[in-house]
């Protein structure tokens, strides 16, 4: 989510007073948080952070691990302050609470953002926590614990050194932290274990002193991370894995038209199938409960049903009509208007499309809950813990206080966990099964036919060029508003609503255009939608980058130099990056017969990313050989982790830009399996180097910018290969790829 | 009826109808969660096993059909007590969100079972069924080569 930026900041300039550097936060309410909700058995809890017990030190990281190494960075942040090695901190999600919003969740990351300003901080960075926003997105997970995470591993560190001045009477020079103890300058050592009761009663400091960056002995190191031997051995807590006592397995079948009515089922035969123990008529759907999942999918399959329509487009071709038609209404938001915008007959015009898409996780969805009268539990992988605790508890009639969320590890979600859904049917299926724990699945197909899909999208691009520059770039988009479908799932409103995310991808970038327009528009009507990696990047970086690429060859350009030429001055470190990737890759701007070269670059989520993808001719197959990713992180937890998730994030996009879509026929998904929305695999694989720049300013997210340059870069290398220009996504409706 | 399966050098009898696919015998019978449900057509490799020491998509396998032994993700070894193939894996950080890895570590088991030093080219062709949605396929190569090497070695 992004790009409330612009607006808030211009509102709030008048009362802007600039922060004069050191830490942002206000310390001392992590420090000193009255809502720290950890009320530790064993050990003592210094704040909403740390606990200490005589096993070492258990560090709270309140955001939901999906694979993008959270559990283990976030924990590092504190660790360092706190002066522990790693083999001796284990990681908890913690409960769900305010004192874990993520206070940086709606605040501004623009390439031109000025110095952070006091009010608009105040208020963006209050509202989160007000509003109990403890969300995992938007790649902002190390933005906002960057400051947070030290501070409470520093605020722990100095109260220890003040337990362990108090019991040798000594002062608090003579005094420091090391490896997990409290070391005097005689030698005497104290283990954190035998300080922290002592420490817990100990004054927090409002504003502990952070070590150097030369100091760091975690900090930008690539470190083991934590969860991997469980990972290894199967031994990893999923949600699907929860087990308990006298346990059921359930699932659910809900109307194949997305958020559609039923009208009416048949589960005669169901009901005598092996196994089966309770058929649930959910209103919207009906759940099977059995003793085995599989025969409860099985009992599923055979109930007859009668859904009603679809509320959209019951086709591909309406629902893309309802996007074409919303060029017609009026527009949803203008991120940029500026200078003078004429059309010409000899203006460069192109149309892009991209489809719906599922996020397909390997864990498919699903959700464990115990309901007992006045008490429900749930084991779930969710992106928001106190929303779902909230929406839980409305839902089976019980007060928030009543319901307990435990957040588990994700096999996966790449945005569709930041919905809740599979939570709330198990709690749902968990009323009417009282006092018996429901582990409820949903088949792949069940999965993939009721996502929060990436919603499919229209880009209308216009450019008219002077010389081999832009003179006036025009672009007008159109997709399902992800703003309206969150506040729909979370509020309760449904109304049209000024959306960012239409636009994000082609608003924003540093190209210093001066007679620009840029405008969303959305349609009324669409299948449901969601946040899918990197959210409006995904298609927008898409259409925005193939379209310069298209500029570029007008002008006689060479693609690397058109950029450099429009963004020198605009935005430095996005300048670095590309200058970076070419440079890795030896880019001349020539390939040699039967080889192409493509590049893409995009500025999300606070980091830009570029890529150069090189494809080359395989008995007339397209097959990818390598990609060379360049991104600029302003400050690098783990060099390791970063680049891990930058290669993850273009694999990602590469196998959507490739292989997959979603699409409609009476109003239902035809997609259901891997066998047709596919991915990469080891064999279409590439090989890839990362280089992974830290040209300072704030920390920049990581889960997801890898994934907008990759689709276009593609495109823009099998353009350079055989003159192939792709509008469209999935390219194998017209490229044959190596597979 | 009862069925009698053995399955990490343990035998079970187990009371669930004959077309019960092993997946859900492992998982919602026997409690042995390590193999992962993520397709139910052997689309995607999570829930790959050894039975009778062959990699197999244990979803398609039904209760009345598995012959031979069945080894699963916590036969091959365990967080006390890792194989060296789980130790390649942990070595080289390879899983993210983690979900595929039990299904990927079977089949690369089982390669280097019968090849016992793969090229690049075996590796593509024998874990291609093997889907990771985080994409962590460059490194789950480097291992399969670490492993491989430090079998040698041993």
């Amino acid at each position: 989510m992004s790009r409330l930026g612009k607006i808030t900041r211009r509102v709030f300039l008048v009362g802007a007073v600039a922060v004069t550097g050191g830490v942002a936060v206000g310390a001392y309410a992590i420090t000193r948080d009255p809502e720290n909700p950890l009320d530790p058995s064993e050990g003592a809890t210094l704040n909403s952070y740390v606990i200490i017990d005589k096993d070492g030190v258990t560090v709270i990281v309140p955001r939901a691990e999906m694979g993008q190494g959270v559990q283990t960075s976030l924990a590092a942040l504190v660790a360092e302050e706190l002066e522990v090695p790693m083999s001796m901190v284990r990681v908890e999600h913690g409960p769900p609470a305010k004192a874990y919003a993520n206070t940086k969740f709606i605040s501004p990351r623009s390439y031109d953002s000025e110095p952070p300003m006091k009010l608009v901080n105040t208020v963006m960075e209050a509202m989160p926590r007000m509003m109990g926003m403890q969300i995992t997105g938007g790649s902002m997970s190390s933005v906002d614990a960057w400051d947070k995470n030290r501070v409470a591993g520093a605020a722990a560190r100095e109260m220890l050194i003040d337990a362990a001045a108090e019991r040798l009477g000594v002062g608090r020079d003579q005094l420091r932290a090391e490896n997990g103890a409290i070391v005097a300058t005689d030698g005497t050592t104290i283990p954190y274990a035998d300080l922290a009761e002592a420490a817990a009663g100990m004054t927090p400091p409002d504003n502990p002193p952070l070590k150097r960056p030369e100091d760091w002995t975690l900090i930008g190191k690539e470190l083991p991370k934590l969860d991997q031997p469980a990972k290894a051995t199967g031994t990893a807590p999923y949600a699907i894995d929860t087990r308990a006592e006298g346990m059921k397995f359930a699932t659910v079948k809900m109307s194949p038209r997305i958020e559609g009515t039923m009208v009416s089922f048949d589960a005669s035969e169901a009901e005598g199938m092996p196994g089966v123990e309770k058929i649930i008529d959910l209103g919207d759907g009906v759940a099977v409960v059995a003793n085995n999942t599989w025969l409860a999918m099985q009992a599923a399959e055979a109930i007859t049903f009668e859904w009603g329509d679809a509320p959209y487009g019951a086709t591909t071709d309406e629902i893309f009509a309802d996007l074409e038609a919303a060029f017609d209404t009026d527009v949803n938001s203008t991120p940029h208007e500026h200078g003078d915008i004429v059309e010409a007959e000899d203006d460069v015009v192109a149309e892009y499309r991209a489809p719906y898409l599922s996020h397909a996780p390997m864990e498919p969805m699903n959700a464990t809950a115990l309901y007992t009268g006045d008490a429900l539990e749930i084991w779930a992988g969710v992106q928001g813990p106190i929303i779902t605790q909230q929406q839980a508890a409305e839902a089976v009639g019980l007060k928030d206080d009543q319901v307990t969320v435990h957040t588990t590890i994700m096999g996966g979600s790449f945005g569709r966990r930041g919905f809740n859904d599979y939570a709330i049917y198990a709690a749902r299926v968990a009323k009417e099964m009282p006092d018996v724990p429901v582990n409820v699945t949903w088949s792949r197909e069940e999965d993939m036919r009721h996502d929060h899909y990436r919603p499919g999208a229209i880009g209308r691009m216009r450019a008219r060029l002077n010389g081999d520059k832009v003179e006036m770039f025009k672009a007008d988009l159109a997709a399902g508003s992800v703003m309206r479908a969150t506040m729909k799932a979370f509020m309760g409103m449904d109304r049209p609503m000024s959306d960012p995310m239409v636009t994000e991808g082609v608003a924003e970038q540093p190209y210093g255009f001066e007679n620009v327009l840029i405008r969303g528009y959305v349609p009324e009507r669409t299948p449901r939608v969601g946040f899918w990696r990197s959210v409006g990047n995904s298609q927008n970086a898409f259409f925005m980058e193939s379209f310069i690429d298209e500029l570029a060859h007008k002008a006689g350009v060479d693609p690397v130099a058109f950029r450099l030429a429009h963004m020198e001055g605009v935005d430095a470190e996005t300048v670095e990056v590309i200058k970076t990737v070419a440079e890795m890759a030896n880019w001349t701007g020539k390939t040699p017969e039967g080889k192409g070269r493509g590049i893409a670059v995009t500025y999300s989520f606070g980091t830009p990313v570029a890529e150069i993808i090189e494809v080359s001719n395989v008995d007339g197959a397209v097959k990818i050989d390598k990609v060379w990713i360049a991104a600029d992180l302003g400050k690098i937890i783990d060099p390791g982790n970063v680049r891990d998730q930058l290669i993850s994030g273009a694999i990602y996009g590469l196998s959507a830009a490739i292989h997959d879509e979603i699409t409609f026929e009476d109003g239902m998904v035809v997609e259901g399996n891997f066998w047709d929305h596919d991915a990469l695999r080891m064999n279409t694989t590439p090989e890839f180097e990362v280089t992974a720049l830290a040209l300072g300013g704030a920390v920049g997210g990581v889960g997801e910018p890898g994934t907008p340059p990759a689709a276009p870069a593609l495109a823009n290398a099998i353009f350079d290969l055989n003159g192939t220009r792709l509008r469209q996504m999935p390219f194998r409706h017209e490229v044959d790829f190596f597979m | 009826m009862s069925y009698k399966i053995t399955v990490n050098g343990t035998s079970h009898d187990v009371d669930l109808p004959g077309d019960v696919p092993l997946l859900w015998v492992l998982r919602d019978e026997l409690g042995l969660t390590g193999t992962k449900f993520g397709c139910g057509v052997a689309a995607c490799g999570a829930c790959t096993v050894q039975v009778g020491g062959i990699a197999t998509r244990s979803c398609q396998v039904p209760l009345d059909s598995v012959e031979g032994d069945v080894t699963t993700i916590e036969g091959v070894g365990t967080p006390d007590n890792l194989a060296v193939i789980q130790q390649a894996w942990i070595d080289n950080n390879v899983a993210q969100c983690g979900y595929c890895q039990s299904g990927q570590i079977m089949q690369a088991a089982s390669l280097l079972a019968e090849n016992p030093q793969p090229t690049d080219q075996d590796i593509d062709d024998a874990m291609q069924g093997n889907l990771c949605r985080c994409g962590t396929y460059p490194k789950i190569r480097a291992a399969i080569h670490d492993a491989a090497r430090a079998m040698q070695e041993a």
